[in-house]
């Protein structure tokens, strides 16, 4: 079966599994892509009502149980368990599966050792946007012949570090709050203390020691996130020497500091840095700049992002050893070629942050008790997200969403995880396609992607014995970036000619994080370019750059099923 | 197909016309002859990388970056540099394997389609012969930093200020740990934008560590004012005062813009920085019946009036030794050794200065004849640097057009200048009541107060106008 389907998925053989669920339904010739559905649904309740058009369909079974958890938490499933669903761990990953449980019936709740929010609202994506957006606008102003040629003046533009400090943080407080009163309206219950496993269906929380309260649930969804990774023979000092949690407080602005990693984090790092006068240094590991970025995105945003900005950088070293700041000394950081281990000097800077990645937080999580082996700290899990145990058999009643399982670290993957779970406690199958989960870096201009970069793309091809193509734009030919004099840009999707398939869009340019969206529908919902490229996009807007990309494809097989009528609205 | 031109001695010619057919990536560098070359035989492999036309509409193209630095070494199909077109930015290839000798059009700059942006050399060896080519070819292209040797200012300069010292100064404190070179990102980007060697600079940041204001100074660039950290609301109020704007003046329909020459740059820079120095004028009207009876008798034997006023001059200020000196650093007196009289000349819609070199020491005729030989050269725009920026007093005569008086203004470097205009009937009243009619000119000196007084300059017109009144002596 899977062996047919036009749209096979690479990461698992279960994934297609879910894609062919998602077709069993209809006929293959009449495969639904999302925007023809619309046209249908609309088109049939147009032949009853206009004013029909706004009620729920009521083909959704599950209408009048929303409507009820609306009310309240639902009860106990059955067999007398205190709860349906307890999720440990109030991140965006557990806050988006205890709302949609709660939206499916359940009864729900929710264990937070720390903060409601997790990593992402209080010391990650949330306060990081906080700084990016000061520190692009610092940029811009600073930025004379980008001012010039929009015809405006500006007098010398300067910041206050602690008010720039003050608004990360008021966001992430702001975030916190609506976070916690979403789940507080909808009766989530929210426990406060560290949750440990302690058999099937059941875990206790509690400040530790024997105050803890033992809880039975039908289901239990471990969702602890993680931590910034500090490599062996880096000593965090939390002044000198920093993660991203100390910088994101902004305590200071080093004239020079180090980031140690080029990725995700780093990157967004020096885009704050650097608009705030600070130089840079980066030191990777590997041998260029912005690993895990398709190649050629990264190449632009390193002509873009690195080159004319004060910072340099050595690639293909780690940092084997840095040494706070004291004794009137600066900081000191002993490289050694990341292969041969040899000694390739010292660099010594004001500061340095370490953005090596994140390590998975799943300590005290009890995971012995149920014969659960974390694997570099993560949990193993199968596709569905269901924790394996030691011998690798599946751990009933038991799931791992978001950074904890490492599938793939980032706030909304764990979220969609977590939806993906409760639909499969709720009684549905569900599995979750990660090719379409976009990820996104808020750079000026910033760097988002769906999918296969051209490499994977190719490697797949040659494997699976199909053609691969890409079509790139520039954002030099759209309008509304060249009005607002943001011209540089690059759009590039890479697809299956054949069939229409998109495996990969990559963006780098004005609002790149906003725009990945129609692409990563598109790999969502199967729908195929030659469907997709007759949608209209407003103009002159950003999303005509998606719509060129779309339209300069070249598919060799014509709209899959054209509409014969047109349909009035 | 796009063209990124590749000229190589041997004449393999492609028409150029192939570059018009439009296609997406530009992937080549054609061999173009270079012109005049016709020899079909290899002298050196060195090939011009050249601004290639990415479209059909594209007339230049901006060097976004260059992907390889001086010196790598380059083989076929690699990607070499960025360039960016009225549509987009494209990656260029290379067509040959070398090594990137010299880059011409640094990143930032932007080149006519067609121009060399790099040169290539095959070998190692051509490396040196590449560069020299580079420089000959950067040099011939219009650059204010680089005025052309002919075109220069037409204010000399008895010493023109020494081209920005790349040296570092001398060490004020010990570097943090000798023999290691600790610079910060920005630092290094400017120490190989401005060519200076890191090496050799002594840092004065944190930690001896070299700042990008230390490179600044050691390539003679005043630092952009630095700081964005605003201290919270006290920087709020005076920041708020917007710039002025730069004067605009009303446009006028139908005026057409014509961008100076180089020697009318220099002119303007001249002209501009003549005002940092305080000057003052003295006038003085002198008798010319002897010296125009004297120039009648010498004009057959070819002595100009130019020549005459020129030796007079030289006469004078060989007395008034103060008014030849001049002041270089606003805190002392710098005496000539020679007296070097530079004489201003219109020359094409310009102005030159060519300079009558130990006036003093010179006789009439040979300073005529020295004069002639200037002007000549300074025609032919064959006049050595020496010959026309040494002068040390300026004589600017525009009395063969009939001016009665004018003043000029002072060329930096010089501490005085003299203007003069028309001989003229004048009646004159003696001390006793009687009436006569004398031929009278004006002459007017602009000096530098700092060095020159008004007593100064009035002694020195006082035996100036004596030699005129009594112009035997300049025969002598």
């Amino acid at each position: 079966m899977s062996l047919s389907l036009s749209s096979p998925s690479p990461i698992t053989r279960s994934d297609c599994t879910a894609v062919a669920n998602a077709y069993l339904c209809t006929p293959r010739s009449l495969r639904f892509c999302g925007l023809r559905r619309e046209v249908f649904e609309s088109k049939s309740l147009n032949s009853l009502s206009v004013s029909t058009r706004l009620v729920p369909c009521p083909r959704d079974s599950s209408f009048k149980k929303v409507c009820a958890a609306l009310q309240s938490n639902g009860t106990p499933y059955k067999g007398g368990f205190d709860y349906d669903l307890v999720i440990i761990g109030a991140g965006v990953g557990g806050h988006g599966a205890a709302l949609h449980a709660v939206e499916k019936g359940l009864k729900t709740a929710i264990l937070e050792g720390d903060v409601v929010g997790g990593t992402c609202v209080n010391r990650g994506c949330v306060p990081s946007k906080a700084l990016l957006a000061a520190s692009g606008r610092m940029r811009e102003l600073q930025n004379e012949h980008h001012m010039k040629s929009f015809g405006l003046q500006v007098a010398a533009a300067g910041y206050d570090r602690q008010g720039v400090a003050d608004h990360a943080n008021n966001l992430a407080s702001k975030i916190r709050s609506n976070l916690t009163n979403s789940m507080k309206a909808l009766g989530v219950d929210i426990l406060t203390g560290t949750g440990t496993i302690l058999g099937p269906q059941k875990l206790k929380y509690g400040k530790g020691g024997s105050g803890d309260t033992i809880i039975t649930a039908k289901d239990i969804i471990i969702a602890t996130g993680s931590v910034p990774l500090v490599p062996k023979g880096i000593e965090v000092d939390g002044k000198s020497v920093i993660t991203s949690d100390h910088a994101l407080k902004l305590e200071f602005v080093p004239e020079w500091i180090a980031i140690v990693g080029s990725g995700y984090i780093g990157l967004e790092f020096s885009d704050v840095y650097t608009a705030l006068g600070s130089e840079v240094t980066f030191i990777e590991a590997l041998d260029q700049l912005m690993p895990g970025f398709d190649p050629e995105i990264g190449k632009l945003a390193q002509r873009v992002l690195i080159n004319p900005r004060k910072i340099d950088y050595h690639t293909g070293v780690f940092a084997s050893k840095i040494t706070p700041a004291k004794d009137g000394k600066p900081v000191i950081i002993e490289l050694i070629d990341a292969k041969t281990k040899e000694p390739k000097g010292t660099v010594e800077v004001d500061a340095a942050l370490i953005a090596t990645g994140r390590a998975p937080f799943t300590q005290g999580l009890g995971l012995e008790n149920i014969n659960v082996q974390t694997q570099r700290g993560f949990v193993p899990v199968d596709e569905r997200m269901r924790v394996i145990d030691a011998n690798g058999k599946l751990v009933p009643h038991l799931f791992c969403i978001g950074d904890a399982n490492g599938k793939m670290m980032l706030a909304h993957a764990a979220s969609a995880q977590g939806i993906s779970v409760v639909e499969q406690v709720s009684g549905k199958d569900h599995v979750l396609n990660h090719l379409s989960i976009p990820a996104a870096c808020f750079t000026h201009p910033e760097i988002s992607m769906v999918g296969l970069t051209e490499p994977q793309a190719r490697e797949k091809a040659e494997k699976e014995g199909f053609e691969v193509s890409i079509t790139k734009t520039s954002f030099k030919a759209n309008t509304k970036a060249l009005a607002e004099n943001e011209g540089e840009g690059l759009a590039k999707l890479i697809y299956r000619p054949d069939t229409g398939e998109i495996l990969g869009v990559h963006i780098f340019g004005l609002h790149a994080a906003d725009l990945i969206h129609e692409a990563s529908n598109a790999i969502a919902m199967g729908t195929h370019i030659q469907d997709i490229k007759y949608a209209v996009h407003a103009h002159p807007t950003l999303s005509e750059v998606l719509d060129e990309l779309f339209k300069s494809a070249k598919v060799k097989v014509n709209s899959s099923s054209p509409v014969v009528h047109p349909v009035a609205v | 197909m796009s063209s990124l031109l590749q000229s190589r001695t041997p004449s393999l010619s492609f028409s150029s016309s192939l570059c018009s057919t439009p296609v997406i990536r530009p992937s080549a560098f054609f061999l173009k002859p270079r012109s005049g070359s016709r020899i079909p035989v290899v002298r050196a492999k060195i090939r011009e990388i050249f601004m290639p036309a990415l479209s059909s509409t594209m007339t230049e193209g901006k060097i976004v970056s260059w992907i390889k630095s001086e010196g790598d070494v380059l083989s076929k199909g690699e990607s070499v540099v960025v360039v960016e077109s009225d549509k987009a930015d494209m990656d260029v290839e290379t067509f040959y394997d070398g090594i990137l000798a010299a880059i011409v059009v640094n990143e930032g700059e932007t080149a006519p389609v067609g121009t060399a942006i790099g040169i290539l050399a095959e070998t190692e060896d051509e490396i040196s012969e590449a560069k020299a080519k580079a420089t000959s070819q950067s040099s011939s292209a219009p650059s204010p930093s680089a005025p052309n040797v002919e075109e220069s200012s037409p204010a000399p300069k008895v010493d023109a200020p020494s081209p920005a010292v790349a040296a570092a100064p001398a060490p004020t404190s010990a570097p943090s740990t000798p023999g290691k070179v600790v610079a910060t990102p920005y630092a290094k980007k400017l120490a190989k934008q401005h060519k200076v060697d890191i090496g050799k600079l002594v840092g004065t940041g944190p930690f001896g560590r070299i700042t990008p204001e230390d490179v600044e100074k050691a390539a003679g660039i005043t630092p952009a004012p630095k700081s964005n950290v605003a201290v919270p609301a006290a920087s709020a109020a005076p920041a708020a005062v917007p710039p002025k704007a730069p004067a605009s003046f009303p446009e006028i329909p139908g005026s057409t813009v014509v961008p100076f020459t180089t020697m009318q740059a220099a002119v303007s820079k001249n002209m501009v920085e003549s005002l940092s120095v305080p000057t003052f004028r003295v006038g003085y009207p002198i008798a010319t019946d002897a010296l125009d009876a004297l120039y009648e008798k010498v004009k057959p034997k070819g002595v100009t009036m130019t020549a005459l006023l020129a030796k007079a001059t030289a006469m004078a200020l060989a007395q008034h030794p103060v008014v030849n000196a001049t002041c270089k650093d606003g805190k002392s007196f710098t005496y000539n050794s020679s007296i070097n009289i530079a004489v201003a000349v219109a020359i094409n819609g310009g102005l030159i200065t060519p300079v009558l070199q130990d006036a003093d020491k010179l006789d009439l005729y040979l300073l005529s004849q020295k004069w002639k030989e200037l002007v000549e050269k300074a025609r032919a725009k064959q006049l050595q640097p020496n010959e026309y920026n040494s002068g040390t007093f300026t004589l600017s005569n525009l009395g063969m057009f009939g001016v009665d008086r004018f003043d000029a203004i002072l060329p930096p470097g010089q501490g005085a200048i003299m203007a003069v205009g028309a001989s003229k009937p004048t009646v004159i009243a003696d001390k006793d009541g009687f009436f006569s009619v004398k031929n009278k000119m004006l002459v007017n000196v602009t000096a530098d107060h700092r060095i020159i007084y008004g007593a100064d300059l009035a002694a020195f017109l006082q035996t100036f106008s004596k030699i005129i009144e009594n112009p035997e002596s300049l025969t002598m």
